[in-house]
């Protein structure tokens, strides 16, 4: 067992950098004078890192806010898109992450599960007829639920390598193996950080929980759900090789189960499709 | 409270005999509150010559209160005589900006490197007092209230009300476009985002509702703005639909563009005027060296 020193890992994350392929694009759109806001907006979102980090800024207590701003929609209506790209590209200067961490976690797959899970939670929060203004908090949720696994391969790669060993060689699920080996999972991970960037109480607590008990919240019931959809469907892989059945709650929450759901989801190939075609 | 114009200007100055007659400094505003506190807002070229009114008063107190550190607004900081006399006291109040996460210091830690300036923040003889505030947070300056709200614009930028304890009452937005709605209505995204912009223009309304007087950034006309579209300025119609919304007393068009002449400027002002359907409030165009008392 390698206990790791939380204090330590949180002053690694805030210097953590974010993904190459959305610094670059971020960067092209920053040199085109007549980039339009929405596509800037879609690559923000379309990476944690740089979501994570505008929105701890916007959040910060010199803003002010009485609601949390969840969204980097909502944010550039605050601060406007030249605020937001700069403030996106300024975090994208810190560093990148290399193409291949030493941990082993495939980042393309990594990013690719994170964004499929972002699109499929906005989904199901339709389903359950989320007001629309709320989406933005479901596809950050959704977005962001792994990002502690992000954090342990950069923080201690060759720890982070043996846990993603035995998790796929034995068939275990990632959490309990993290939990195992070092003494703290990701959504344990995500939740000190999103605590520590002061992001909004529901997405504190969705990320917490991702893999816990149900919490018979709108929000963590699409989370988990869209997690699992996006694990059956092998859309992406964060390194857990565990698709999970839906807890009892989560099954009376959307009404089916997980395989009935997917069914009557339609096709969801074009979730796939959109990430990809953005990641590459 | 009273209130002067030093400087009208957006961008750049632009002195020259085409812009005698409104002025050619850049953004500041003298408030003298009815206690006799002395308010800046922006330190544009124009708070030089105000320093020039102030060279026989000794001690000095004065507060800048600056909107955004663009250097249209910022350019005569170092140019504010009263930093040079030990006995003046000088507080300048700004945002934190959201990039670089840094205070309004920043602005005259900036500007005075032997690079841009030839004195050192280390020489500047008045005791100078930086406030970074926080938006929707009333601070209390002399008599005076003031109220930070973030408007966009492609910095950090506040508008800034003030309050005076006679009962007057002034909002400045410094520079500011309204946000518009990148989504067309059959996007997805399109009714959130535009449920969101409402609720942020209702802020705004209510940071500046009812005051006496509502100065706006109004650089452009309606044509020229279609090709200015997030360069983060208003319109002389957007500053319109504001003072009717906020029901406010007065309207000044600020911010005025470069390149306008004076005849220029009252040509669009008298245009402008002749498409208005009579408004419950005065409209005017600002002009450097005007002074007005409020309450």
């Amino acid at each position: 067992m390698t206990e790791i020193d939380i204090e330590q890992l949180v002053t690694f994350v805030d210097k953590m950098p974010a993904f190459r392929s959305s610094v670059q694009r971020l960067l092209q759109l920053a040199s085109d004078i007549n980039a339009d806001s929405r596509e800037i907006v879609h690559v923000i979102e379309s990476d944690p890192l740089m979501t994570v980090k505008v929105l701890k800024v916007i959040n910060s207590p010199f803003y002010g806010l009485v609601n949390k701003i969840s969204s980097v929609q909502r944010a550039v209506v605050h601060l406007g898109i030249n605020s937001i790209k700069n403030m996106a590209l300024s975090v994208a200067a810190i560093g990148m992450l290399p193409a291949q961490n030493q941990a082993g976690l495939d980042n393309r797959a990594f990013l690719l599960h994170s964004l499929t899970t972002a699109a499929l939670c906005k989904l199901l929060a339709e389903r359950l007829e989320v007001p629309a203004v709320q989406g933005g908090d479901y596809f950050v949720a959704g977005l962001l639920h792994d990002f502690g696994k992000i954090v342990f391969a950069e923080f201690v790669p060759a720890t982070y390598k043996t846990v993603l060993q035995i998790a796929s060689e034995q068939n275990l699920a990632l959490n309990l193996v993290e939990s195992d080996v070092m003494g703290i999972n990701h959504s344990q991970t995500g939740k000190l950080l999103a605590e520590h960037w002061g992001l909004a109480d529901d997405l504190i607590v969705a990320i917490d929980h991702h893999h816990n008990e149900h919490l018979n919240s709108l929000l963590s019931d699409s989370l988990f759900a869209a997690n699992q959809i996006g694990k059956q469907l092998k859309f992406g892989f964060a390194g857990n090789p565990v698709v999970r059945q839906f807890p009892p709650g989560v099954k009376r929450r959307f009404g089916v189960d997980l395989d009935e759901l997917i069914a009557e989801l339609g096709d969801l190939a074009r979730i796939k499709n959109e990430a990809l075609a953005f990641i590459d | 409270m009273r209130f002067k114009f030093w400087g009208v200007r957006g961008s750049i100055p632009t002195p020259g005999p085409k812009t005698v007659k409104y002025g050619g400094n850049t953004t500041c505003i003298e408030i003298k509150t009815s206690a006799n506190d002395l308010l800046i807002l922006d330190a544009g070229t124009g708070i030089h010559a105000l320093a020039q009114t102030l060279l026989h008063k000794n001690p000095v107190v004065a507060h800048i209160l600056i909107t955004h550190t663009h250097w249209d607004h910022i350019q005569g900081l170092p140019f504010f005589l009263p930093l040079f006399g030990p006995n003046n006291q000088v507080h300048v109040y700004g945002g934190l900006d959201p990039v670089t996460q840094q205070g309004i210091e920043r602005a005259l830690n900036v500007q005075l490197q032997y690079s841009y300036f030839p004195i050192s923040e280390t020489q500047l003889k008045a005791r100078i007092h930086y406030h970074t505030l926080k938006p929707g947070q009333t601070i209390q300056i002399g008599g005076a209230n003031v109220t930070p709200t973030v408007l966009s614009h492609p910095v950090l930028n506040f508008g800034y009300r003030v309050e005076d304890s006679d009962g007057s009452s002034l909002f400045f937005t410094g520079d500011y476009e309204m946000p518009i709605n990148p989504y067309q209505p059959d996007d997805q995204d399109y009714a959130s985002n535009q449920q969101f912009i409402e609720e942020k223009h209702q802020e705004v309304l209510a940071a500046m509702h009812a005051v006496d007087a509502l100065i706006v950034d109004s650089s452009y006309t309606d044509v020229e703005y279609e090709k200015k579209i997030g360069w983060g300025h208003g319109t002389y119609g957007t500053a319109l639909a504001l003072a009717r919304q906020a029901k406010a007393k007065k309207l000044f068009f600020t911010h005025h563009e470069p390149t306008r002449s004076d005849d220029e400027l009252e040509t669009i002002f008298q245009t402008v005027l002749s498409d208005l359907d009579a408004p419950d409030f005065a409209v005017h165009l600002a002009k450097e060296g005007d002074e007005y008392g409020l309450g």
